[in-house]
Parts: structure tokens; sequence; C-alpha cells
């Protein structure tokens, strides 16, 4: 009986830290990745793929913005908004930012009270994350409005100078905008497990006949941390440079 | 091995594991990093709303953007405390975006070169 549970969780046996830790895990039975569930091993594993495809749009930005024989765009320009006789640049990208790192951090404290299994902080922690996420989607549906019908960006050109600005932007905001929508999509999902105590029970999710677990909070938790993780990047590469 | 016993042993297993595989940490460092976040937030906004030019700029906006990733990635997703044989996995093939990026900018620097000898400078 506990050589079958050492099997099944590789917790029994005592395992080596440090670098030959490494090669031990690698070469053991069954599981290279000790002391995390299997989903979370997954979502990590979907969170590498999904760094490449950020990746392929940031260096295609990069590519087309180093190439262009005419001025970018300047974003500090474009994006500031003119609140209360104030010309005040990039401000909503800003705001945007502070509410994504303010859904990180709530979605952290989820994670955090889900394993104290506190039902009710964690399932208003996921809500109120949810809300970040639709004000952070809804500011960029009004970005979007705004420079396609004011200052008549397209994907193939724009009276500001290189023609690659507006596909450049659409692409890589679009996508993130898409990731984040599907996050509070989740987000809402994983509230009504909360609260009607689909985790305690062990009841099965929506894709899957495995029994939930307060771990599905922490693998929702990666995700949504990552979707905040890109934002760092584009922030960085996109509007500031 | 009774039933009882074998009883005792899957309660205590169980509880053990929610212990192992679960990250527990206390609430005070999450808003340590949480606050160290905005301030970090601040800090890359404040460098384009007071317009630094040039390297400073550059180098801040990247200083501030890897800070932020690292304590994303560090504490918010546990990295931190994962074994190594997931963090390696995970964070080392990234890596190979340097080589990406060396490419990417050495074709890009060709074709501006071409653009501006065929199609004339601005």
């Amino acid at each position: 009986m506990s050589n079958e549970i050492a099997v099944e969780t590789g917790r029994s046996i005592d395992l080596v830290e440090g670098l030959p830790g490494i090669v031990s895990d690698w070469s053991s039975d069954q599981r290279a990745f000790k002391r995390v569930p299997w989903g979370k091993a997954m979502m990590w594993i979907f969170l590498l793929s999904d760094t490449f495809i950020f990746s392929c749009f940031l260096l295609s930005y990069m590519k087309v913005r180093m190439t262009t024989v005419v001025p970018w765009p300047n974003p500090s320009e474009v994006f500031a908004l003119t609140i209360g006789g104030h010309h005040i640049p990039l401000v909503l990208i800003a705001i945007m930012t502070f509410i994504l790192i303010s859904s990180s951090g709530t979605m952290a404290m989820a994670v955090m009270f889900g394993y104290r299994k506190n039902k009710k902080v964690t399932g208003w922690l996921i809500i109120l994350t949810a809300l970040f996420g639709a004000s952070f989607v809804g500011m960029q549906a009004f970005e979007w409005t705004k420079l396609i019908v004011e200052e008549g960006v397209r994907p193939w050109g724009n009276p500001m100078g290189a023609a690659q600005f507006g596909a450049c932007f659409f692409m890589i905001t679009g996508f993130h905008g898409f990731h984040v929508s599907i996050g509070v999509v989740f987000l809402v999902i994983m509230a009504v497990k909360v609260f009607r105590g689909s985790l305690d029970i062990g009841r099965p999710g929506l894709f899957t006949h495995r029994p939930g677990d307060y771990e599905e909070i922490e693998i929702m938790g990666l995700y949504w941390h990552f979707v905040d993780l890109v934002w760092v990047f584009i922030f960085a590469f996109f509007y500031l440079w | 091995m009774s039933e009882a016993e074998a009883a005792t042993m899957s309660t205590s297993t169980d509880a053990s594991e929610e212990h192992v595989e679960g990250q527990e940490h206390p609430i005070s460092t999450y808003l340590w990093v949480w606050l160290l976040l905005f301030v970090l937030s601040v800090g890359s906004y404040m460098v384009d709303y007071i317009q630094l030019q040039g390297l400073l700029r550059w180098s801040l906006i990247l200083i501030f953007m890897f800070l932020k990733a690292g304590f994303i990635i560090a504490i918010f997703m546990h990295m931190k405390w994962e074994r190594l044989a997931l963090s390696l996995a995970i964070l080392l093939p990234p890596l190979v975006l340097l080589v990406f990026i060396g490419l990417m900018s050495s074709e890009a620097n060709y074709t501006f070169l071409t653009r501006l000898t065929f199609f004339g400078g601005p």
C-alpha cells in the first residue's frame, strides 16, 4: 500500500535537492516534475509555448520598426489623452497597466485563500480579478475605437508615420486582449466552482473527468499572471520604446 | 494491515499531499511584491512622463521591465519555490530567443540599408 502511494505521487521518496536533483528528477520513474500537480506542469508548458508566440509578434514588430525609412509614430503622443484640460501622455496605458497589476495581486491573494479553503474570500477575490480584467478589455476597446475612428489608424497605414504601426498595434494588443478576455471567462467559471463548493467535493470540471481541487485556482492564477507578464513586455517595447 | 489502519493512512497522506503540492506563503510576501510592482510601474511610466531620451531611457525601460517580470514569475507564479527540474525546463528554453533577436536585427539592418540604397532615404 505504501509502495503504491509512493509511485502515485512521488512523495514518499526522499528527493535530492540542488543541481543533482535535476538529474535524479529527470531520470526517475513516471514523473519528471516532482511536487507539482500534473495540471500545473502542463499549464507551465502551455505558457512556455505562448511565450514563443508573443515573442514572434514582438520580434516581427522589432523588425518592421528597424527597417522602416519613415519615422515611427510617437506612442507617447498617439496614446495621450486630454483629461480636464490637461494633456497627459500615455495616461490610458498607464491606467491599464495599474489595473492589470492590481488584478495580478488579487489573483495571488485568491490562490492563497483558496489553499486555506476560505471559499467566500477566494470567490470574491476571483470575481474582483475578473472585474479588473473586464475593465482592462473595456479600456482597450475604447483605445482601439479612438485610434480607428479619430486617428484614422488602419492595419495598412496611418496619417502619423510608418504604415506598419497599425498592423503591429492591432496584432499585438489584439492577441493580448484576446488572452485577457479568455481569462475573464475562465475566472468567472472558477468563481462559480469555488462558491458552490465544487472544489471541496472534487467535482470534475468542464473538460475533464479528473476531480477538481484548490490547485485549480493556482493553475488559473498561472495563466492570469502570464497575461500580466506579457503586458509588462508589450508596455516596455511597444508603448515606451 | 487492518481496514482502520488503511483508513488512517489514506487520510494522513491526503492531508500531507496538500501541503507538499500546494504553495502556501504568508500574505505579507504577496503584499510586498504587489507594492513593489506598483512602484516599478510608476517608475517605468515616469521614464516616459519626464521624457528621458537616449541610452538612459532604454536602459531604464529594460531594467524596470526585467524587474517586474522577475518578481511576477518568481513570487506570484511561485517559480522561486519550485524544484530546479521544472524551473529550468521552463526558464531556459526562452533563451534561444536571443539567437532569434540576433538574426532578426541583422536581417533588419540589411533590409534598412537596401531600402536606403534603392528607394532613397528620408
